[in-house]
Formats: C-alpha cells, structure tokens, sequence
C-alpha cells in the first residue's frame, strides 16, 4: 500500500483536487525519476490546473528537489554546527579531492553525487556523511578517503550487487 | 524471561547497532528459549553506541560501545551464564529507577519526562507504549475532563513551548479554543531545522505516541478533530515510526471517529518537510502544507484565529505535546515542582561539539550551563579548555564560559544575548574560532532565508561578505560598527523569527569575543588556530611516514622532504590552501 501511495502515476491519476497536494506530488515525482524532469513539471501542472510557473517556483524553493539526474551514490556531508566544529569543512574538501566534483555536482562517470545537509541529527558522532541509505560518523580526512575508495573499487570490480555499506 | 534490547534510532544504526542487532537476531533465531530480542529508540548516551540493554525483570543492565563479537560474549557469559561483563557495562539502573556504574553522572542531574519512554520501551509497539503507561491521559481528558479543565490543568502546569520562543502553552490553546469555526487544525511541527539539534527526532523516533496522544488531547481541548504532523523528510526514521504508530492507533480506537467511546473524533497526518529551514517558523510552515513556497506572512491574525487554510490553528512542537500526557496524569502541580519560578518542568537538551559524553540530556529548567556542560557532559574532549555553548542554532548565540554559571530558562538565556532555542547545545574548545562560527550561522541563515523581507534577503548577505574578509584576513578596522549597525537594522525590519535572529550569533560574538575580532583584523592573527589563511601548517613527525603525498600534492612546492622521512612545511611558500590536510592519509598535518 505504501508503495502505492508514493507512485507517481497513481497519485496523478487518484488526485481529486485536494488542496495542499503540490508538495507530495513532486516528493513521488522525485522518488520515480531520481529527480524533478522538466516533463514531471508538465504532468503536475495539467493535472492540478496549477500554472507550470507556480509549480517550478516551488520546486526550487525546497532543497530536496533536485532539477538535475543524481549520481548512483548520493553523498550528503553534514554541515551542521556539531560537524562543522568537529572539522566537516575539510572532510567535505576531501570528498571534493577524492570524487573531483564540487558540492552539488555529480561525477563525470556517474557515480557520485555531492551534496551538504544541514543537520542530520548524528551530531555525537560528527563529522557525519551519509551515502545513499548509509551513515558513517567520526570521519578523518583519512578513513573518508579508504571509505570512498572502497566504493570505488567495489564499483570497479564491476560487480552489479549493490555494496554494503561498512562504518567505520 | 531475560530481554536484550537494542537501542536502534537513527545514531545508533550509523554507530552500527543494525550489525549488533543483526548478531543477536542469528543467536536469537538459534536459541530461542533464552532470551526475547527486542528494540527501542534512543537510550541518550550517544557517545557510548551502539547500546544494549540486558533486562532481567527489575535489573537493567546497559553496555555501551558493544561489536557483534562483544554481543556474542554477551550472549555467552551474560545472557545464558548469568555472569555480568563489568568492564563493558555503560550504567545499569535499579528496580527503583536509580543509575549506578560507570556512567552515573550522566544521568545524574536528570530528570525525565519528555523522554520517559525513550530507550526504555519499543516504539513500534503500541502495547509496550499502555503497558508504561500509555493512553491512560487520553481516557481521562476524554472521559474524565471537559476543554475548559485540560487547558486550566495545562495553564497550571506552567508549560511554555518548547520549540524556543517560551509562550506558555495553556494560554495558547484558550486563545484557539475561543474562535467559533466549522474546523479547527492541531499542528505538530517536527520541521526540526537547527543544525545541531536532534531532540525531537529522537522523541518521534524513541516515543511517537506521546506525541500523538498529545495532540489528540490538544485536539479536544481547542475543539479540533484535525492534526497534522510536519515532519522533516531528512528524518526517515522518523516519519517511519510514526506511520505504524498512527496505523496502530486508528486500528486500537486511539484515533478515528468516537474515541474510546467518548463522541470525540480525532484523526492525524503526516505532511513530509522538504528541506526549507524557514518552515519552521508557523505562518511558513502552514503555506508549506498547503503546497506553496514557505514564506512567512504578517501576523496578526495569529494562528489561533486564522492559521492553516484560514482556520483557527494551535501549533505546538514534538516536545511540547510529549509534556502534555505526562501533566494531565500526574497533575499540574508535579510538573511545575521541577524548574524555576517562570519556567516549569524539564528541557531536554542536544548536547553535542567538543563535549566528551555527547547525547540528550533532559534535566530541570534552571541547571546551570557548567552542570550541563561538565556534569552530565563530562567535561570536554582530548582535556582542551571549555571556551563557550552555542544555544539555540542560528537564531541563538554563543555564551562564554564565563556566564556557565547561567541557569538554562527563559528568562537567564535571552539575557546573555542568546535564545533558549529548542535545546542544540554545542559546546566549543580553545580551538573554536568564534569569528568563523558567527560566519557559519550567517552562511546558513543566508541560504536559508526565503527573500521576502529585504533586510533579511540582502542584509545578511552583506554581513556575510564582512565576516568572509575577517577570516580571511582581509577585516578593516570600521567592520565592527558596520555588522553591528546591520544586525540592528535586520532585526528591525524583518518580519519572522528568521530574520529578526539571524544577526545574534554575530552580535554575540562581537560582544563577548571583540579581541578574537580584532586579532582577526589589525593582527592579521587567528588565536584559536582555525582560519587557514591566518595560520601557519605544521605536520607532526610522529604521525608522518614521509609518503610524500602532500609534497606532490602542494599546489606552490612548499613542502620538502625525502620519501619515507618527516616532511616539513615551509610557512613563508604555503598559500594556506590545506590541500595537504585533505590528503594526507595519516592526520599527520595539522594547523596553529
């Protein structure tokens, strides 16, 4: 039933001009593309009546959505004050040095994607970087750097299972 | 039968409770008989987990940093030989609910309403919820009290919201319970914003019924038979457990249409965040749900007469409703005994920075600063000095150690300049520089601010560019006077919480920190060591293998040395980039 409910087409074609809709729309819009293509803007806009415009105003108003296709790995560096005390600037740094990509942009190869968050609420652990589903605390510039490189290797090995993430 | 219980909230999984569970669950599955797995949410001691309670009837005995190979010991020598592993034992609490053990200060000054049930009870279980006591305040406001007596109770009480402004929460609810209207709204704000805060994920995470019996019981106070729960998407967990709390509720008659028989009908939703940290202020969060961009409206008319689609609207936040169920059974007067004269009860706090024994903490109203911070703290991490506590995220302001002997309410914290916030406590050391930490906040109170109001949108970024140049070592002497004459003019003219306390991190540092300011502009000098363009980088010959990574690495050649020998930085070449920091593979490199 939960699956259900996020699915993008279905929530199109069950929506009875509820108001207050707009927002869930574009969550299962992201959930089914990865991110927010110009044509989802299309769909929610004709089927809501409400202007392509309005809907594009408020998908970049929030940070979750996303106008570009994500990497398979989204990065998320914790930049929250916890974090940013214990060092995050140059853990983020790193991960730029490491992936050669900056804060919001994905790797040539696809793979990863950078972004910061706020405050993910691991704060006794900082600094903390979660990678898709995965959150590893207590990074140094060192262990970040073997962590991303496992999931290079793990990436190269060309293995299609999808690699389990490790704390460290 | 003995328990093992796992604390499994959001920090423990990432500090690895998932593969302890997962250890205990094959043990489990291969013996049975012995022992009942279970799970809770939070147990506070964060800086000890992954946790794992062993539960003997009354005997509560708690290890702390456990690895699958340790919960296997457990399960040998404690759980089938009866013999207690001392030397991993975090704390263990007796029949009577005192903590003894190695971490008996942490609890020490504690006193736990809010999170009652956190840690101790599994959040996925509604029965475990009654059998601690739950939905016994529902029947009696139901059954038992009328809307006039729950908000007295409440009034009485002395509660004050808990999400940072302290308006006190009986008066609020009779202000939404005198407008007549066809439809009134309950809202939960869970938009937990302040980086460094985490106390309302670990309540919805550990105890999401006690936040929904407060709202139901909220719901009949105001006369509102609508909630709604806005809930940051970054808390999946979350959002998780109070889904299958709020399935199980309807199933169990806690909420639907006459409950527990009473005519009172009550029904929740959740409404998913979407990463926009001005949603928590209220008129921003109601446009959030009705689908628009989150921007703050004027007020008057308040929430109470015209809030979410125009409808009078009570807004509390998670930890002000998980007050609520504990005052309607124990009474007003249990409740007011702890605190102070104008704030009552308890606060729970996210402690959290260069503090050794991070977590929450929930203590009375009035504990000084020092006793958070030392106490139930222990002191600060690696013997560093305690240099000062960031309270109340970007809105708030850093206090110096020299006011720890602050009593934490309403009235001491926005004295100091600060704001009691919703309880992000980070503590900073000597190696803390309060010029970049006033920078941190404005860069996030920047990108954060929705742009209606002027002041708010461009004076905050004006404010920012000065406080780059000062880290950078580019300050001039009449920078001081031109942040402080902006904080006062955006604090003026801004129209939400948001804008009206984004300068109080920079004015407090000013006003606390004016030499660290001064060092930064005429001196050219760091003292906590943190700027990179102000200091010079060192790398510790202990640490070094002479991998010559950093030598290749440096973009101006200023670092010499053979391979497999100590390198050294030459200061007068280094263009501060801390290049070599990020690469080196060893935390050999560090700055001063």
């Amino acid at each position: 039933m939960a699956d259900r409910e996020d699915n993008f087409s279905y929530r199109l074609w069950r929506y009875d001009g509820a108001p207050g809709e707009l927002i869930p729309l574009l969550q299962s819009a992201q959930i089914h593309f990865g991110y927010i293509p110009r044509r989802a803007i299309s769909y929610i806009s004709s089927v809501t009546g409400i202007p392509e415009s309005e809907v594009y105003g408020v998908t970049t108003f929030y940070s979750q959505f996303r106008l570009q296709p994500t990497g398979k790995y989204v990065i998320r560096a914790c930049a929250g004050t916890a974090c940013h005390v214990s060092g995050s600037k140059q853990i983020i740094e790193t991960i730029e040095d490491e992936l050669g990509v900056e804060v919001g942009d994905t790797t040539k190869d696809g793979l990863f994607t950078l972004n910061t968050v706020a405050c993910i609420g691991c704060c006794s652990l900082s600094p903390v970087v979660v990678i898709n589903d995965d959150t590893f605390g207590r990074l140094t510039p060192s262990n970040l750097r073997k962590l991303l490189r496992g999931y290079k290797r793990r990436e190269k090995s060309a293995s299609t299972a999808a690699p389990v993430g490790e704390n460290v | 039968m003995i328990k093992a219980i796992v604390g499994m909230s959001t920090c423990g999984i990432s500090a690895g409770a998932q593969q302890v569970y997962d250890k205990l669950d094959e043990l489990h599955k291969n013996n049975p008989e012995s022992f009942e797995l279970c799970r809770t949410g939070c147990i506070s001691m964060c800086y000890r987990e992954p946790l794992v309670e062993v539960r003997n009837n009354g005997d509560r005995i708690i290890y702390g940093d456990v690895t699958p190979e340790l919960a296997d010991e457990i399960f040998a020598k404690h759980i089938v030989g009866g013999t207690v592993l001392d030397e991993h034992v975090a704390c263990s609490i007796l029949p009577d609910g005192t903590f003894v053990g190695a971490e008996k200060a942490f609890h020490g000054p504690q006193k736990r309403i809010v999170l009652r049930n956190c840690g101790t009870i599994d959040p996925e279980s509604l029965e475990e919820y009654e059998a601690s006591g739950g939905y016994v305040a529902l029947r009696k406001a139901l059954l038992e009290m009328n809307s006039g007596e729950i908000i007295q109770e409440v009034k009485n009480s002395g509660l004050r919201g808990r999400g940072g402004a302290g308006f006190p929460t009986g008066l609020k609810w009779s202000f939404a319970a005198g407008y007549k209207s066809d439809i009134k709204y309950i809202v939960c704000n869970a938009d937990e914003g302040d980086p460094g805060a985490f106390m309302d994920r670990s309540v919805l995470e550990g105890d999401p019924h006690s936040v929904l019996e407060g709202m139901i019981i909220a719901g009949k106070a105001i006369g509102s038979s609508f909630g709604y729960i806005y809930c940051r998407a970054e808390y999946p967990m979350a959002i998780r457990r109070l889904n299958i709390a709020i399935d199980d509720a309807r199933e169990k008659g806690y909420l639907g249409k006459n409950i527990l028989g009473s005519s009172f009908d009550f029904d929740v939703k959740i409404k998913q965040g979407a990463g926009a940290f001005v949603c928590g202020e209220e008129t921003a969060l109601f446009q959030s749900i009705e689908g628009h961009r989150g921007m703050p409206r004027i007020r008057p008319p308040f929430p109470a007469e015209k809030g979410l689609w125009q409808k009078p609207t009570n807004n509390n936040n998670v930890e002000t409703y998980a007050n609520v169920p504990w005052i309607i059974v124990n009474g007003a007067a249990a409740y007011s005994a702890y605190g102070t004269e104008k704030s009552r009860g308890t606060k729970v706090f996210a402690l959290a920075g260069k503090v050794l024994h991070g977590g929450l903490a929930e203590v009375p109203m009035g504990t000084t600063i020092n006793d958070l911070v030392f106490k139930v703290g222990g002191g600060i991490k690696n013997g560093k000095k305690f240099k000062a506590v960031q309270m109340g995220g970007p809105s708030g302001g850093c206090i110096p150690s020299e006011l720890g002997n602050t009593p934490v309410d309403f009235e001491s914290i926005p004295a100091t300049g600060a704001i009691m916030g919703s309880g992000g406590m980070v503590v900073m050391d000597e190696t803390t520089c309060m010029v970049e930490i006033a920078r941190f906040f404005l860069n996030f109170t920047q990108d954060e601010s929705c742009g209606k109001c002027t002041f708010c949108r461009v004076g905050t970024l004006r404010m920012l560019e000065i406080l780059t140049r000062i880290t950078h070592g580019e300050g001039e002497p009449e920078d001081l006077d031109k942040l402080l004459e902006l904080g006062k003019h955006i604090k003026d003219a801004s129209l939400c919480g948001l804008g009206q306390t984004a300068p109080n991190p920079v004015l407090t540092t000013i006003r606390y920190y004016r030499d660290e300011y001064l060092a930064h502009i005429i001196d050219k000098k760091c003292p906590a060591g943190s700027c990179s363009a102000l200091v010079d980088f060192f790398i510790n010959p202990d640490k070094c293998t002479g991998c010559t990574i950093c030598a290749k690495n440096c973009p101006v050649d200023a670092i010499a040395g053979e391979a497999k020998k100590v390198h050294v930085i030459n200061n007068e070449i280094c263009a501060k980039c801390g290049k070599c920091v990020t690469v080196c593979n060893f935390d050999a490199v560090y700055k001063k």
